[in-house]
């Protein structure tokens, strides 16, 4: 810094400033939305030029303008899945994910047209076809994968109410004990179904479970319609230990719910990534062999 | 020589004795050579005490334990010390090495002198099937009701007496933990309730309800503890001033101002285990008469001073610093000493730029030799204002945390002295004419500084003769709307909201960083206040009276321009704000809420805040695992703790303070300002949890840096290691077993120091909900237009 003059040091701040503070904009909008304008652009010039380019007899994924969008469309391909090492290397530079996400989400829709016209509207059952299909199964996850992105963290943020994962197991954790101090006075029956609903495993791993939310019937829904189902109010100490429970059961009820639908819509959010990755992996392979066989028949 | 060693306890070193089990201890500074006779080495509190214990056993010290010393009485060559038992021992010398614990508040009630009540709870897991009372509601009295009740195996009924009914000076945690165990029945948790009288199995208490009597085998009293300055003031020894951070007097041989007592280490302000030892070695030589002896520290100033022209000795320098330098003057030999090691010495050629404008600095500056420019003007640099030898310079920084208002080059060949925050802060502290001068010199700079070019010194002497300091609680009211008072501030230290009352409403209209001014409407027209000023967080405010202000703009009619475009633009804001209100009063609520709430978890100290979007946020995690992976494997950021208001969460991570607390109480200093203005703590931590306890945001955590990971490929190609993001602790335990355990040291976020492309989180964040944000630019109406769109 001591060779700069003070000028230059003071522009320097401002830079890092300017550097540290990501600009509060989403990675759709990101920079005014323009990797949307890039990829609109260059999808519309394919259009075009596919619509002017006169190829004999037909247009195909071997004619030179063939070639070229095929070319493009893999090295695309190979990018995008690349962001699946740029998410996990916090390497330094500049780079940020959110513009790689913007850029992947809008390059990879582009591949719809540069994909799709690379093939000349020319499928058939064969390998070529299956790297086609993949790509745009891979591109149809996405576009789920963004709606959902756009749509659920505010329910994540709602249903969290300022808890974090530990503390909401922590929070039942605390109901259990105390359902089982209070339940001690009840009738055996009674405390039976407390002791049921205790002792059911609620997160009872497995897709459907994580998938299935809130308000399902349990034990510990079975065990409180059972305690205040046609139960007289009398101010007996015997129903003074039930408000007691039912009070305690339709809390560890409301917490089940909020765990529930916490894991569901965790659940919703990353479910997508399950097929947008393993597809990738399959799509890249399908590639190869495309682009293996295209070069083996020539 | 002839001599005993009195300590109050059954062992020595009570402060490392209290460590907890198995602490790594850490032997900074490295550049010191130790020359205790005592060995000491970093090491586990264990080896470290047993060797001590050895060593004196071999040194054939005459040691006396359970010897509390109540009293001292006389004068040099004759003094009587009293002990707690009764006992008088005399002595020609007294070197008094108690350390900074002081005395636990004792019970004062009848039985309190029973053996069943203690003031210090070791091991909770100690005492089993007991009626057990704590008293005492901060947070030390809290931990130790939670230590003793959490196995409900040792069967101990636990009860806490609150004098009060909440709870108000423990941490939110601790409380929320004490009430969950109240919830659950495992402790007895007793609000407006005071002990009367302790008895053989029982106590008897002072309820709202009257008296009642509970059954009590054990009493923990943690009432807090009182320090030792009353006992050493006692001793006729004096403090160097009335402020609580204030040390001793002291000669360079450590002897105070009561001739023959000798006070050193921890109480000396020297808390470093090492300093204590040395000091230890030095007192008693130049009690043996070895006067010749150069202080241990000698080398790292010589080092220190080892650059600057004219091959002075280290004792030259330190007098030219203390003549030359007006605020030093006061200072002794030994302050000096202790003042020079936390700073640095700088010599500077002519036309060299010593800081520049913005750039992130608290630390202050004081000339020795030669002079400095100030570049008042950001466009003209030929602008300047000279500062001559003596004086000081970069003070504003330092009291009010923010970046350098201005640059400043050397005049000529200048020798000067930087002082760390933390040095300048204790100089302050203890030398109270130093106080004032800085005071003074910073009001005048800072008038100068807002009111800008053209004015000088004198022409604004009369309005900071009038200027008052005043101290604002956080959220007290400095200006009400409506009045017709005439004042004018400046914030000086913290930050404001300005707010004006909107259908009944306060609506936030800005927000005010130390270094601006207010209040300059209702002097300026007569009006009366059109909104009001409260402090954000705990500020200080210079105040100046109307009449002086006014007669400055009455002579000077180019400042009187400023004040009048700047009001301008404010009035604009305000009906900006007030027309919004007309038309979108939701959405101008809305933003007011958020200010508020936003200001509430701190952003009102911060300088660089990380928040999540959480209409954005998709709970990846990316940013944790990011933090993670560029800091040792350590994540310094709990993305979902911490509070949320409209979609708008402040995740635990550190808000980067102008003045951090964390700061106030590092034994070796080790957390500093980096040099982008970030907060960061460096390799002399030695972990003692002094931050960590400060933090009143929660973000720094203590932990044992884990061994490396396997890479990337590895783990996507063969699974090997726990992946991306912070190893689970069972698999860094595991490692660490393996690899040979690390002391835990305190670490938090350093906004990615020296990582090209700033913050991991940030960038890692795939949707663009993690931004990191500074109070200006995020509390300002620019927002309002974005949400309203
Ligand atoms: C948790 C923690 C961790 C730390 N970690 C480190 C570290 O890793 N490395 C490091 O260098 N520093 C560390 N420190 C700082 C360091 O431990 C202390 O600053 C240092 O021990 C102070 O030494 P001292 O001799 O001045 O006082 P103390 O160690 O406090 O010794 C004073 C002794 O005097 C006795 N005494 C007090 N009053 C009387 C009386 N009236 N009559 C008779 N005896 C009396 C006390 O019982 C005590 O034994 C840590 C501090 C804490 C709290
Ligand atoms: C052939 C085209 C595509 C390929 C090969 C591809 C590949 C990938 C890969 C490998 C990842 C990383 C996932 C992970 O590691 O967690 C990813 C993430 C993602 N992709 Fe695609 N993708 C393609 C097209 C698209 C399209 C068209 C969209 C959107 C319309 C899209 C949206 C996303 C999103 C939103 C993410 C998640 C980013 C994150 O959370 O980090 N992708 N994609
Ligand atoms: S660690 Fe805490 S006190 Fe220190 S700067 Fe960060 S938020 Fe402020
Ligand atoms: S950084 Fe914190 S833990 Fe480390 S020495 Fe300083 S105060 Fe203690």
């Amino acid at each position: 810094m001591a060779t700069l003059s003070p000028r230059d040091r003071d522009a320097g701040y401002a830079e890092i400033e300017q550097r540290r503070s990501a600009s509060h904009e989403s990675f759709l909008a990101h920079r005014a939305y323009f990797w949307a304008r890039v990829a609109g652009f260059a999808s519309l010039f394919v259009i075009i030029t596919y619509l002017l380019v006169d190829v004999e007899p037909r247009h195909n994924g071997g004619s030179w303008y063939g070639y070229t969008l095929g070319t493009i469309g893999a090295g695309l391909i190979v990018w995008l899945a690349w962001l699946g090492i740029r998410k996990r290397r916090p390497t330094p530079g500049s780079w940020s994910l959110k513009a790689w996400t913007s850029a992947h989400v809008y390059l990879g829709l582009s591949l719809v047209i540069v994909g799709t016209l690379h093939t000349g509207f020319q499928l058939g059952w064969n390998v070529h076809t299956l790297a086609w299909v993949l790509m745009m199964l891979v591109i149809i996850s996405g576009a789920y994968g963004i709606t959902v992105y756009a749509s659920l963290p505010q329910r994540l943020s709602e249903n969290r109410r300022e808890m974090t994962r530990e503390q909401m197991i922590e929070s039942l954790a605390t109901i259990d004990k105390q359902l089982e101090a209070a339940a001690q006075p009840l009738t055996r029956e009674d405390a039976d179904m407390v002791i049921a609903a205790l002792e059911q495993d609620v997160f009872a791993s497995g897709i459907r479970a994580r998938f299935a939310g809130a308000g399902r019937s349990d034990a510990t829904r079975r065990a409180l319609e059972h305690i205040s189902t046609g139960r007289a109010y009398d101010d007996d100490p015997d129903d003074l230990a039930q408000r007691k429970v039912r009070a305690l059961l339709g809390k560890r009820a409301a917490q089940i719910d909020q765990i529930r639908r916490q894991m569901q819509t965790k659940a919703l959010l990353e479910i997508w990534l399950y097929i947008h990755v393993p597809l990738t992996i399959a799509l890249l392979a399908a590639l190869t062999a495309h682009i293996v066989s295209v070069f083996y028949y020539w | 020589m002839s001599h005993i060693l009195l300590e109050k306890t059954d062992h020595l070193s009570d402060t490392i004795f209290k460590y907890q089990k198995g602490k790594h201890v850490m032997a900074t500074p490295s550049n010191l050579v130790l020359r205790s006779d005592l060995d000491f080495d970093a090491g586990k509190r264990e080896t470290i005490l047993d060797t001590w214990d050895r060593q004196i056993a071999e040194g054939q010290v005459n040691v006396r334990t359970n010897a509390d010393v109540t009293a001292i009485a006389g004068s040099t060559g004759a003094f009587t010390l009293s002990l707690k038992d009764g006992s008088v021992i005399e002595a020609e010398a007294v070197v008094l090495a108690i350390g900074t614990q002081g005395n636990p508040n004792l019970l004062k009630l009848p039985g309190a002198d029973l053996p069943h009540v203690q003031y210090q709870l070791d091991d909770p897991t100690e005492y089993v099937d007991e009626h057990i009372t704590v008293i005492g509601s901060g947070d030390a009295g809290i931990e130790n009701a939670l230590g003793l009740a959490a196995d409900e195996a040792q069967g101990n009924v636990v009860t806490i007496l609150n004098r009060r009914a909440d709870f108000a000076r423990a941490k939110g945690a601790n409380v929320k933990l004490l009430e969950e165990a109240e919830a659950d029945g495992r402790i007895f948790v007793r609000r407006e309730t005071s002990p009367i009288e302790v008895r053989e199995g029982e106590i008897v208490l002072e309820t709202r309800d009257g008296q009642e009597t509970i059954p009590c085998h054990r009493i923990i009293a943690r009432t807090g503890s009182q320090p030792p300055r009353a006992f050493i003031e006692q001793c006729g020894v004096e403090f160097a001033s009335a402020d609580r951070a204030a040390f001793p007097k002291l000669t360079p041989s450590f002897e105070t101002t009561q001739p023959g007592i000798h006070v050193i280490g921890a109480l000396a302000g020297y808390p470093l285990i090492k300093h204590c030892m040395n000091q230890g070695y030095d007192v008693i030589e130049f009690l043996d008469g070895n006067t010749e002896l150069k202080p241990a520290d000698e080398p790292i100033l010589a080092e220190k001073f080892a650059d600057l022209p004219g091959r002075r000795t280290v004792d030259e320098w330190l007098e030219t610093f203390r003549s030359q330098v007006i605020i030093l003057q006061e200072l002794s030999p030994l302050q000096m000493r202790e003042l020079m090691l936390d700073s640095t010495v700088h010599a500077y050629g002519r036309d060299e730029v010593i800081f520049s404008r913005n750039e992130p600095g608290s630390s202050m500056f004081a000339i020795a030799e030669g002079s400095v420019l100030v570049e008042v003007d950001p466009s003209d640099r030929s602008v300047t204002v000279p500062i001559g030898t003596g004086s000081i310079f970069g003070e504003v920084g330092l009291i009010s945390g923010r970046k350098r208002g201005s640059t400043i080059r050397a005049a000529e060949s200048t020798v000067a002295v930087e002082f760390s925050r933390l040095a300048a802060l204790k100089l302050l502290a203890t030398a109270p004419s130093a106080n004032r001068a800085v005071n003074r010199i910073s009001i005048e700079r800072q008038v100068l500084q807002i009111f800008g070019s053209g004015l000088t010194p004198e022409d604004i002497a009369e309005l900071v003769e009038a200027a008052e300091v005043v101290k604002v609680p956080a959220g007290e009211v400095v200006i009400e709307e409506g009045a017709d008072d005439k004042d004018i501030y400046i914030v000086r230290v913290g930050s404001m909201v300005v707010e004006k009352d909107l259908g009944g409403k306060p609506v936030f209209l800005s927000y005010l960083p130390a270094g601006s001014y207010f209040g300059e409407m209702a002097v300026i027209d007569g009006s009366k206040r059109s909104a009001s000023v409260r402090a954000a967080i705990k500020s200080e405010v210079i105040r100046f009276p109307g009449e002086a202000f006014n007669a400055l703009l009455d002579a000077k009619p180019d400042i009187r321009d400023r004040a009048l475009t700047d009001m301008a633009a404010r009035r604009e804001i305000n009906d900006f704000v007030e027309s919004r209100k007309a038309s979108f009063g939701g959405a101008v609520d809305m933003y007011s809420q958020t200010a508020q709430f936003l200001v509430d978890n701190g952003l009102g100290e911060a300088t660089d805040v990380l928040l999540i979007d959480e209409k954005l946020c998709v709970g990846c995690d990316n940013c944790e695992k990011a933090c993670a992976d560029s800091h040792d494997g350590l994540s310094r950021l709990d993305r979902e703790a911490g509070r949320t208001y409209a979609h708008l969460h402040v995740p635990t991570s550190c808000r980067h303070c102008e003045h951090p607390h964390c700061m106030a109480d590092c034994p070796p200093n080790a957390i500093r300002r980096g040099p982008d203005g970030e907060v960061v703590i460096d390799e002399t931590c030695i972990g003692c949890g002094n931050c960590q306890r400060n933090c009143p945001y929660g973000v720094i955590r203590m932990d044992a840096k884990p061994p490396t990971k396997p890479g990337l490929l590895n783990w996507l190609l063969f699974g090997a290691g726990p992946g991306p993001g912070e190893a689970s602790y069972a698999w860094r335990k595991n490692k660490a077993a393996e690899a040979g355990e690390t002391a835990k040291l305190a670490i938090k976020c350093d906004m990615c120091s020296g990582i090209e492309g700033g913050p991991a989180c940030v960038r890692a964040c795939p949707t663009g909900a993690a931004i990191r944000v500074s109070p200006e630019r995020f509390l300002s109406v620019a927002r309002l237009e974005e949400g309203v769109d």
